[in-house]
Order: C-alpha cells, then sequence, then structure tokens
C-alpha cells in the first residue's frame, strides 16, 4: 500500500516538474498571431513596448514600466512587453531576466524574422530600431521609437487617456 | 528680382541636408573619410574598389542582429567586390556608451572574423546622422552615374536575420545584382528590427 502511495506520488511530482520544465511561461507568436495585440477596441488603454534582453536602452526603461504597471494596477491600462529575442534558450533567458530585474508586466515573445513585412503595421513610424513602444486606446494612437523615463511614460500616456 | 529668387532657392537647396532625416533613395552621397581598423583612411571618392558603386553599411560590434549578418555580410563583399561594388562597414556608436565597440574592439572584431572589407569607425558620429541610418546594420547601397554615389537601395540585407537558411528574399544581393544589369532595385527601400545607435546626443 506504502509503496503503491510512494509510486503516484513519484509520477506526479515528475509529471508536474517536467510540466514545468516544458511548458512555454511567455507565449510565443508570429506577427499574423500577435497582431490582435495592437487593435483591440475596448475600454482599456494599452502600452505596447517592443525590446530585448541585450538591448541596453531597453533594460534600462524597463524600471519606469515597472512603476507605472504599479502606479496604474486599478485602472484600465495593460502593459505588453514584446521581447523580440532569438537564440537558444529564451524561454529560461527571458525568465532570468525577469527575476533579475523583476518585472511585473505581461511579457510574451515575438517571433517572425521577416520584420520587413510587419514593421510598418507597427507603425510608419518605426525605422525598426528598438526600444519603440506603441501607446493605444479605441480612440487614440501614438507610436514612440526612443526609451522612456517614468516621467515621459507617464505624460505620454496622459496624452492618449485624456485626449 | 528673379535672379534673386533662383539664387535664395540654390541656397536653400544646399542648406536642405542639413535639415532632412537623411538620405532618400535617389540623393547623392556626399564623401567622407573615416579611420579603418587597419589605421589608414578611406575615403569614398577615392575608394579604388568602388568603381561602379559602393555598399555601405553601418553596423557594430555588439548589437546581437548585426553580429548575425556578420558572414552574410562577407559574403555580399565577396560575391561583389570584384564588380565594383565593394562593402564599406562603418560603426557609427560612440564607444562610451557601448565599450564593445571601441576601436580597439573593432579591430579584434575584424581580425578574428577575417573581415575583407573596411571596417570604419564614424568617431564623430557625423557620417551616421549625413545618412540618416537609424539603426545596426543598415544598409545604404550607392551606385556611381557620372562620377556621383547614387543613393539607389536603403534598408536591410534580407527577410530573416535569425536564420541565414531560411531566407526567401535577399534584399541587398537582388538590389545589386539589379544594378549590374542596369536596372533599378525593386524593392528600394526596406526596413529591420536593429538596434539603435548609440549616440550621447539622442540617448540620455
Amino acid at each position: 500500500m506504502l509503496s503503491q502511495l510512494k509510486t503516484i506520488f513519484l509520477i506526479l511530482f515528475l509529471s508536474i516538474a517536467s510540466f514545468s520544465l516544458f511548458a512555454q511561461k511567455y507565449p510565443v507568436y508570429n506577427f499574423e498571431s500577435f497582431s490582435p495585440v495592437l487593435e483591440k477596441q475596448n475600454d482599456t488603454t494599452y502600452i505596447v513596448n517592443f525590446w530585448a534582453t541585450w538591448c541596453s536602452p531597453c533594460v534600462k526603461e524597463m524600471p519606469a514600466f515597472n512603476e507605472l504597471h504599479e502606479k496604474y494596477k486599478d485602472r484600465k491600462i495593460k502593459i505588453i512587453l514584446v521581447s523580440l529575442d532569438f537564440g537558444k534558450n529564451l524561454q529560461a533567458k527571458i525568465e532570468r531576466f525577469a527575476q533579475a530585474h523583476k518585472i511585473k508586466p505581461t511579457i510574451i515573445i515575438l517571433d517572425d524574422p521577416n520584420s520587413n513585412s510587419w514593421i510598418d503595421k507597427v507603425s510608419k513610424d518605426w525605422s525598426g530600431a528598438i526600444p519603440a513602444t506603441l501607446i493605444y486606446n479605441k480612440n487614440n494612437r501614438v507610436f514612440h521609437e526612443q526609451s522612456f523615463t517614468f516621467e515621459e511614460l507617464e505624460s505620454t500616456l496622459h496624452q492618449i487617456i485624456n485626449k | 528680382m528673379k535672379k534673386i529668387v533662383i539664387l535664395s532657392f540654390f541656397i536653400l537647396a544646399s542648406f536642405s541636408p542639413a535639415l532632412s532625416q537623411g538620405y532618400s533613395v535617389g540623393d547623392n552621397a556626399e564623401n567622407f573619410n573615416l579611420k579603418n581598423v587597419d589605421g589608414e583612411y578611406i575615403s569614398l571618392f577615392n575608394y579604388a574598389p568602388a568603381e561602379n558603386g559602393a555598399i555601405v553599411i553601418f553596423t557594430c560590434n555588439h548589437c546581437p542582429y548585426a553580429v548575425a549578418y556578420e558572414d552574410r555580410i562577407i559574403e555580399i563583399d565577396k560575391k561583389f567586390r570584384s564588380k565594383g561594388y565593394p562593402v564599406i562597414a562603418i560603426n557609427p556608436n560612440d564607444s562610451e556608451l557601448v565599450p564593445e565597440d571601441s576601436f580597439e574592439k573593432m579591430k579584434v572584431r575584424a581580425r578574428e572574423k577575417n573581415f575583407p572589407f573596411p571596417y570604419l569607425l564614424d568617431k564623430t558620429q557625423e557620417v551616421y546622422k549625413m545618412y540618416g541610418a537609424k539603426r545596426t546594420p543598415h544598409v545604404y547601397l550607392l551606385n556611381k552615374e557620372n562620377g556621383n554615389f547614387i543613393v539607389s537601395y536603403i534598408g536591410t540585407i534580407d527577410d530573416n536575420y535569425k536564420d541565414a537558411s531560411a531566407v526567401e528574399t535577399k534584399y541587398l544581393n537582388d538590389a545589386v545584382t539589379a544594378l549590374l544589369k542596369g536596372k533599378k532595385p525593386n524593392p528600394d527601400f526596406t526596413k529591420a528590427i536593429g538596434c539603435t545607435i548609440k549616440d550621447k546626443n539622442t540617448q540620455k
């Protein structure tokens, strides 16, 4: 009886362990599956930031997104951090980064290397350099190819909300 | 009066490059004179291999997109240098912001990868601004027409930074091939994800 129980626990443990090992914590999109994120028509204002773990000006502005996320968590504001990282061990790389920088907003991965086909669909004003941030709701839309301080980010958000 | 109007038009026109956002396709590229990793200065107008034009690529050491394209840039140079379109690579980054992109590190990288093309440092960061480069890598294909270097294609190398074997469209290769046939590149403008150019004046 005891050994049966042990076996059951072992199986349970292994399946949970393997699940957490292979589950994709950060969902991976191509541009087609990602594009609805840019076109939501509801009461929420979306802040969509394009970044990568190795991009120093991107890393520099992460505290601004964290702070905004905390300050506006009771408002209809949603921050989505779109990682353009590529290479091996992507999930682990991003997990390490998220832990080290205590990232609070949602992180997703956009893996679509034919970027010429989709950069203009995010914004005609985008050269392709990162970081880049789109802030929009159903009424307004603004795009910036720059690294934000918290104050800059918040005032840009207010322009969109209060327009 | 008419002369004054015409004259002021020309004065304004001569100032316009300073006001504009860099080169567009069809523009006449000006000269530059920058230090190569071997210590010699290279100027576009006096660069002997640039018989029919040049492939100016703003690139650097540290950016993963630039690194992903290194081997492909070497191949492009090997393919087109002998046809009069050599690659000229220019690092536009301020090494105080990115130590990995210092002149010393450029020399190391050029040696490691055995770059067959010049790898120049845009120390004063004037050349990248003149071109209007926004990211690394950023390609400007120049075609020599009546002694002038005319910007003929601006953009990316191909459509897959991640995996050279999965490339479907080789934009730069196709653009140079078109010029060699006496045709205009189509498309003549593409975009790609890249690293920002590190400049103290544009980054706080």
